[in-house]
């Protein structure tokens, strides 16, 4: 192994055997041993053959979807799985940061909590005696130290785990979506303690689904899809290809059907959704069927971020587009052209049909399709307008 | 290549970790009780005097040995960290599955660290023996300090015991019920509440003392309390090579223990 490699992945695969009915007990192991050889067991092939290195110093992030393997990668770095076939070498010390707060006992107080983390971590009592008024002061928390982990709100529970985390010295560190957790500024901290990670030159290996992220801190990053790595490479690429992939998800399909997404009393319906994404253009297209007569009709459109949070919302009636009406069993298709505003991330369209009455609710279909962006400059926000700057003196 | 360094590391770790595991379950073991530590002492006192009034009082089992009371109390404290060691480990892996789950190490530290919650037990134990003995006259000798490595000896088959269920206890939950019963069996397999002459048979008494345990628990009673008592030694007319078998016993067992404990916990993380 080279010497400026930290961790080197060889020929990997991680398999998981799912007895259809787990053999738990003696008697089971006896009374199903004459039938076990018919038995199938289901394999699960969480990795495939993975191989790559990640150097020293080297920020590297692995994306992909849920169920991807990569948590199970993440998992096979730290130690904790084995790998069923290949192997892992790692240089240094190791700490992985899969989840805040391991061995946190609700029982203790919040300082023997310190310890029993800090002990988890590798640090000794007179080491953790050293830091300790600075991990209190870092989590803001000097007048509980005393109190049961139990009385302490979650927020506090994981300002007191990152506190402990951030003192962590490794030469390699795992880090699996912490960021995910916690308010504003905490985020805010997660981020600073990042950056330091960044300008410290640790060798970081890094989770998540935030694009954004990725771009901004990785060096390289993989991209894994269904077991496999599907690219490897620079960052900004490995989240295009990962925000690709959300394209085909969401595609509209036909034929209605109540649920908690789509709901309404169906005389007028969406056939279909599609989205398409221009560099300056979004173009929705609503494929609409009437059951029966309807007039004053309004089509609206909301759009989504990644996490659900609204973005912006545009309807016929706002854009003064003459409320319609439509015959029994006529079909039409309404095109929505709005400027592509958007930065880069997955959004989701919600679509709602409704009469001018703002009551009677024809269709509402939540999440009917979803689009991507991909952009080449690295903005870390979900909109962006074009603009521009001018000095004046 | 394995440097010194990276030797004091690893095992550095484990110290830290096992320090703290044990620290914890100290604080933990008696959270919510009034009289809390003085449980450790009440539980095998009050064991012992309900089985010193059913068997001695009113069974008079014990009128033929000399310091009877002591004699059973420690009987009864040996044999009470053996069943801590293993009855607290079977579950201990499966327990600490939280653990287990978000970080990789070295997973023999659960068992050791149950292990040292029972030694420290056991030297609060040995304290109330020691003033049972002031009171009850028992006069020592110098042969006490092979106590010490028969107390070894107790704690290898201990470990041995412990990471044998812990493990198998990850795949078969039955294991916790089958030690109970093993035991239950085993208190009265093994000379405790009983002096062993009591059974009539040379042949059985050979056999019992072959049991590692009932050796180690009458070797003890003979080095601390009376001469008097049957050892595996006397048992067997004077033969001293016949201390080999429940030693060899203990080795094989703790090796089988050590490689099987070591050969799961790779896989723990997956199966707990």
């Amino acid at each position: 192994m080279q010497d400026d490699i930290a961790i080197k992945v060889e020929h990997v695969s991680k398999d998981f055997i799912l007895p259809h009915e787990k053999v738990t007990s003696v008697k089971g192991l006896f009374t199903s041993a004459y039938q076990r050889r018919t038995k199938t067991k289901e394999v699960q092939h969480a990795l495939k053959d993975v191989s790559f290195e990640i150097k020293k110093g080297e920020f590297f992030g692995i994306v992909g979807r849920n169920g991807s393997g990569k948590s199970t990668m993440l998992k096979m770095l730290a130690g904790i799985y084995q790998p069923t076939k290949g192997k892992i070498v790692t240089r240094g010390k190791l700490v992985p940061f899969i989840e805040l707060g391991v061995g946190f006992n609700p029982e203790l107080t919040g300082r023997e909590n310190v310890y029993l983390n800090g002990a988890m971590m590798g640090f000794s009592e007179k080491q953790v005696d050293a830091m300790y008024n600075d991990i209190v002061a870092f989590a803001e928390l000097e007048v509980f130290m005393d109190q049961k982990l139990k009385n302490y709100s979650s927020g506090m529970q994981v300002r007191l785990a990152f506190s402990v985390a951030v003192k962590a010295e490794a030469d390699v560190l795992i880090v699996d979506e912490v960021l995910a957790v916690g308010d504003a500024d905490f985020q805010r901290k997660c981020y600073q303690y990042f950056k330091s990670l960044k300008k410290n030159k640790k060798t970081v290996v890094f989770v998540t689904h935030d694009m954004n992220a990725v771009r901004e801190y990785c060096d390289r990053a993989i991209l894994i899809d269904r077991g496999n790595i599907t690219y490897e490479g620079d960052p900004s690429t490995s989240a295009n290809e990962y925000l690709k992939m959300f394209n085909t998800v969401a595609a509209s399909e036909t034929g209605r059907k109540d649920s908690k997404d789509r709901w309404g009393n169906g005389v007028l319906s969406f056939h279909s959704i599609t989205s398409e994404v221009k560099k300056d253009e979004l173009i929705i297209r609503a494929e609409l069927v009437a059951k029966e007569d309807v007039d004053e009709v309004v089509v609206g459109f909301r759009i989504k971020d990644g996490t659900g949070q609204v973005l912006t919302g545009t309807n016929t009636t706002s854009s003064s587009y003459n409320n319609f009406s439509m015959r029994q069993k006529e079909k039409g298709e309404l095109v929505c052209v709005m400027p592509n505003i958007f930065g880069n991330g997955v959004f989701t369209i919600d679509a709602t049909a409704r009469h001018g009455d703002g009551v009677t609710i024809y269709d509402n279909w939540d999440n009917a399709a979803a689009f991507s962006v991909i952009r080449h400059e690295k903005i870390p926000y979900a909109i962006v307008p074009r603009t521009t700057f001018e000095l004046k003196k | 290549m394995v440097s010194f360094r990276h030797i004091r590391q690893r095992y550095g770790y484990s110290v830290v970790l096992l320090k703290q595991l044990v620290k914890t379950d100290f604080k933990l073991r008696y959270q919510g009780s009034v009289l809390g530590y003085v449980w450790s002492l009440l539980r095998p006192l009050l064991l012992f005097v309900t089985l010193y009034l059913v068997f001695a009082k009113f069974l008079k089992v014990g009128s033929a040995v000399p310091h009877y009371p002591v004699y059973l109390l420690f009987g009864i404290v040996l044999w009470n960290f053996f069943g801590e060691v293993t009855t607290g480990s079977v579950g201990a892996v499966v327990g600490k599955s939280d653990l287990i789950r978000k970080i990789n190490f070295p997973k023999y530290n659960i068992i050791l660290a149950v292990s040292f919650s029972a030694i420290i037990n056991l030297l609060l134990n040995f304290v109330v023996i020691a003033i049972f003995m002031i009171v009850g006259h028992v006069g020592i000798s110098w042969h006490a300090v092979l106590l010490l490595p028969l107390l070894a000896e107790l704690f290898l088959i201990s470990l041995a015991m412990a990471f044998l269920l812990s493990a198998l206890f990850v795949k078969f939950r039955d294991v916790s019920y089958i030690w109970e019963v093993l035991m239950q069996a085993g208190f009265y397999a093994t000379p405790i509440l009983y002096p062993l002459s009591r059974i009539p048979y040379h042949r059985v008494r050979e056999l019992m003392l072959l049991n590692p345990l009932a050796q180690i628990i009458q070797d003890a009673r003979y080095v601390l309390v009376t001469p008097t008592t049957t050892t595996i030694y006397q048992e067997f007319g004077g033969d001293k090579w016949i201390w080999l078998i429940p030693i060899s016993i203990v080795l094989l067992l703790f090796v089988i223990g050590a490689l099987y404990f070591r050969s799961r916990s790779k896989y723990f993380a997956e199966e707990v």
